[in-house]
């Protein structure tokens, strides 16, 4: 295997130091220009552990028109990313230890990021009957984590024996939050806005009851809860609470939740229906508190591709989701970083570090250090760029922030000691 | 102005001028030839995702008396090809060369994206989009109401509205509350809590739970139709109680002032928010709201259609 | 301004010579129709209306009975619509005894191209059917693009085609007069 050398580069926007990898390990610590082996010019730049997404969805099996385990993972190291958890309401969803380590299997062959397979928590998603969660937690897979994320487990003692019978496999259930009941056809947050415009909302408590209902029962049966997609300051209320109480659990926010309000919806463009729908500003920025206090522990992009069919038509008929695993580490940046809400080692700890532990991947989050294995991502926290739906590495092209220019910018991406990314592209 | 979207899209000035057009096609019903040169040659497209024979009628007749063209597209509409039919529905009206699209769709904000969208050239009149907004009802209701209130003439200052119904999956009322305000005129909504929308207090009107507070205040009603399938979602416990709480019925109607009018965009639920004896009294001018639609319509048609074609904003 | 002004209009009937040629045409119509029983007299907006008016008012002085006096918008049927953004419309108000089987004698201020006056002839094509129709005018500026010519004329004044002919009216002007203004000057 080459050896590689990132000279010049800030660990943690630290002192420069030239990384040096051997054999998929970070193995020298060396001072600026003095490393020895390929060298990967990385002066100026920032380098963090490789970024590990909780909430991905890569579609394969059974919808390859919206994306693929390849394009999802060429968007994902394209986006700094070493990891991901490919979430598993797939086609057929994955329910059973075949379809986990079917998509296990082919995120090996791609190669270019950890694939990690999320097992639903019933089966087919249909909330009645428990999914062979066994299975698919001894199978090659090594599946850790459990949702039914795109609908919510919303049945009560259900949700307790999916929280109760994880603790045997070490896994977690990730909740997607939702009441279906009081969100039926719910189109937008519900608000002024959504009275106004005529649409059915969806109301924040829909997602807050729900929290503050598995927050109790983790309690109650000493398990391990993750809320995905937090997108209320209600929500982030609860889990401060549940936190303060010793409640094992934990929590991520997308970034299109970070910077993105409901006022967009008025415009009617599909682009920005997502589930959870954008909020208010107020929540907007309690999210964004919360990520920066470690309420919050996690950022996760949710990242939901689309055919073009599915999102170039009237609201109503519109699919819900956005792609988000490219441009998540430049809204970090700007909504976070830039407002001095966190630094260099925040980051890591929200994008890598967090993730890694709530997902139980050890290979994953690791130090910056000699003997660490070598997922490293080096951002340049100066350039600017342009989005450009097109050009995204994703099959779909249903990003919100098309046109937008950003801060910060993915320059290197190293996925267990070799390059992924080089310059910008696809190494 | 190129489309007609939303009743917000006009300003007062705007909407006098329909109104005042409307008068001058309003004489034309009485003529033996109800016929205008002035569309001729204009193709006016009828899309109906939502089934609606009476506005739908309107709208083919308004274009018929100007001579233009109508196409009349009924879109069957089924779940599964809700999504694609928009679109392509779209394009191909376009290939032949629609000027202008009425369009009632089941969606809110359907006919903005076809306005914006770039899948046509023409201009889009919203015929009802979901729950959103019906802005040709509210600008008939608004001459209708301007003939008994006002003499036919100007604006609304002044004159006060009760809206009762529900305010929440209703269109007419979003549409009248902004044109309503445009005009001059003063708006109280009446519905039970469960049938007004959360964020009502930021509306510019009034709201009450109470029907018999508001009715001796105003100079005209316009009741909303209530459908009976709402009981099955729990927004009111049994259309008797609905009826016997809100409906306007005969002893209501005595609370009314001497000139009041009573108004309904159609269609009627009798006995559910208004009585068969209300409905047929000579306060109600319901028959007129439907001639008066036609008159409006063409008024719409002839502003949007008839001078040059503009070009887009 | 003034001076430039005075240079390049010129008035070419006073309020005197209006209410003498609109006398001479109710005399006219009256002539020729022998008598005030079938008339109906309707202005198109704005002038013609006043000038309707006026007439009707002598012809009723003449002739003792009331003629009826209404007005025809002719926006609808312009044959240039297509070219600016949609006009508003004026009023059209058709007197009570209609128009079938009556003399209708449109009454405008300004004769010009004669496409006024067939938009009227279409549009009173759709009110009814006229046992004649007339044309009574107060200037005739010459340049017809149609077949059209009036039956009733207050001044012919040649003019030439990038002149503007301006008619003062004092119901809606403030005063009566008719002016020319030369080429291109507002």
């Amino acid at each position: 295997m080459t050896t590689y050398v990132i000279r010049g580069v800030r660990p943690y926007g630290e002192a420069a130091v030239d990384i040096v990898i051997n054999d998929g390990v970070i193995t020298e610590l060396a001072s600026p220009g003095t490393g020895l082996g390929e060298v990967i010019d990385a002066d100026g730049l920032i380098a963090l552990p490789g970024f590990v997404d909780l909430h991905t969805h890569l579609r394969e099996p059974g919808r390859e028109d919206a994306e693929t385990i390849e394009s999802g993972s060429q968007a994902a190291a394209l986006g700094g990313y070493t990891c991901v958890h490919a979430m598993a309401n797939t086609d057929p969803v994955a329910d059973t230890a075949g379809v986990v380590e079917q998509v296990w299997r082919i995120g090996r062959e791609v190669g270019l990021v950890d694939v990690r397979p999320v097992g639903a928590v019933t089966v087919n998603l249909d909330g009645t009957h428990l999914a062979q969660i066994g299975a698919m937690a001894n199978s090659a897979a090594g599946v850790t984590v459990f949702s039914d994320d795109g609908k919510c487990v919303h049945d009560a003692l259900l949700m307790r024996r999916a929280l109760e019978y994880v603790k045997a496999f070490g896994g977690v259930v990730a909740q997607h939050a939702q009441e279906p009941r009081l969100t039926e056809n719910a189109q937008m947050n519900e608000g002024a806005l959504s009275g106004k415009l005529g649409m059915v909302g969806w109301p924040a408590v829909a997602e807050e009851a729900i929290i503050a209902r598995d927050v109790l029962l983790a309690e109650h049966v000493n398990s391990r809860l993750h809320a995905c997609h937090v997108s209320t300051a209600g929500s982030v209320e609860v889990i401060r609470w549940a936190k303060s109480r010793g409640v094992n659990v934990t929590a991520e926010v997308t970034p299109h939740h970070l910077i993105l309000t409901e006022d967009l919806v008025e415009s009617y463009n599909p682009v920005y229906k997502v589930n959870p729908p954008l909020r208010r500003k107020e929540d907007v920025l309690a999210l964004r508190e919360a990520l920066a206090d470690g309420t919050i522990d996690a950022l996760a992009t949710d990242h939901a591709p689309h055919p073009h069919e599915h999102k170039d038509c009237e609201w109503g008929a519109a699919a819900m989701g956005m792609l988000g695993l490219q441009t998540a580490f430049s809204v970090v940046m700007e909504t976070m970083v830039e407002p001095g809400l966190l630094d260099w080692r925040g980051v890591a700890d929200r994008m890598s570090v967090q993730p890694a532990r709530i997902g139980r991947v050890a290979t994953q989050g690791q130090p910056l250090e000699v003997g660490s294995i070598a997922n490293i991502v080096v951002i340049d926290p100066k350039a600017t760029w342009t989005v450009v739906a097109e050009e995204l590495a994703s099959k779909s092209s249903n990003t919100p922030f098309a046109e937008r220019t950003f801060p910060g910018t993915v320059v290197h991406t190293f996925y267990a000691g070799r390059p992924t990314v080089l310059g910008g592209v696809l190494a | 102005m190129r489309h007609l979207l939303s009743a917000a899209d006009l300003d007062r000035d705007a909407a006098l001028l329909i109104l005042d057009t409307a008068a001058e096609m309003a004489a034309l019903s009485d003529r033996s030839v109800k016929k205008l040169p002035t569309l001729r040659g204009r193709t006016v497209v009828n899309l109906f995702f939502e089934d609606s024979t009476r506005t739908r009628i309107s709208f083919e007749l308004a274009a018929k008396r100007l001579s233009a063209d109508v196409i009349n597209f009924a879109a069957k509409g089924s779940s599964v090809s809700k999504g694609e039919s928009l679109k392509d529905t779209a394009l191909t009206l376009e290939a032949m060369g629609a000027d202008a699209v009425v369009i009632r769709h089941w969606d809110s904000g359907a006919p903005y994206r076809l306005a914006h969208a770039n899948w046509i050239g023409g201009s889009v009149i919203n015929a009802g989009d979901g729950t959103h907004e019906h802005p040709t009802q509210a600008l008939l209701d608004a001459y209708t109401m301007r003939r008994h209130l006002r003499d036919g003439k100007g604006a609304l200052e002044g004159v006060r509205v009760g809206i009762v119904g529900d305010i929440l999956h209703s269109r007419v009322a979003r549409s009248n509350v902004l044109l309503l305000q445009t005009l001059g005129a003063e708006v109280t909504l009446v519905a039970p809590p469960t049938l007004l929308p959360i964020g009502i207090e930021t509306w510019p009107c009034e709201v009450s739970y109470d029907i018999d507070a508001v009715l001796p205040k105003v100079d005209a009603v316009m009741m909303l139709r209530v459908q009976q399938e709402r009981m099955q979602a729990a927004y009111f416990p049994t259309s008797r109680e609905y009826s016997r709480l809100y409906g306007l019925n005969s002893d209501r109607m005595r609370l009314l002032p001497e000139h009041a009018i009573v108004m309904h965009p159609g269609p009627m639920n009798r006995g559910m928010e208004i009585s068969a004896e209300v409905a047929d009294s000579d306060r109600a001018v319901m028959v007129e709201q439907v001639a008066n639609g036609v008159s409006v319509r063409m008024a719409v048609l002839y502003l949007l259609l008839g001078g040059a074609k503009e070009l887009s904003e | 301004m003034g001076s430039a002004r005075a240079h390049d209009l010129r008035t070419v009937l006073s309020g005197d010579d209006i209410a003498r040629a609109s006398r001479r045409i109710a005399h006219e119509i009256v002539e020729k129709a022998k008598g005030a029983s079938d008339l109906v007299l309707l202005g198109i907006p704005t002038r013609g209306v006043t000038l309707a008016h006026r007439i009707g008012a002598v012809i009723s002085e003449i002739e003792g009975i009331q003629v009826p006096v209404g007005s025809l918008d002719i926006t609808l049927y312009r044959d240039d619509l297509r070219l600016r953004p949609a006009r508003a419309l004026e009023e059209t108000s058709i007197p009570e005894g209609g128009i079938d089987g009556k003399t209708v004698v449109l009454v405008d201020d300004v004769l010009f191209s004669g496409r006024t006056i067939r938009a009227a002839l279409d549009a009173l094509n759709d009110v009814g059917r006229p046992a004649a129709v007339r044309l009574a005018v107060l200037v005739d500026r010459g340049h017809r693009e149609l077949p059209i010519r009036p039956d009733y004329v207050g001044k012919n004044i040649p003019t030439s085609a990038t002149e503007q002919v301006r008619v003062h009216l004092l119901e809606i002007d403030g005063s009566d007069s008719v002016e020319i203004s030369a080429q291109g000057a507002q």
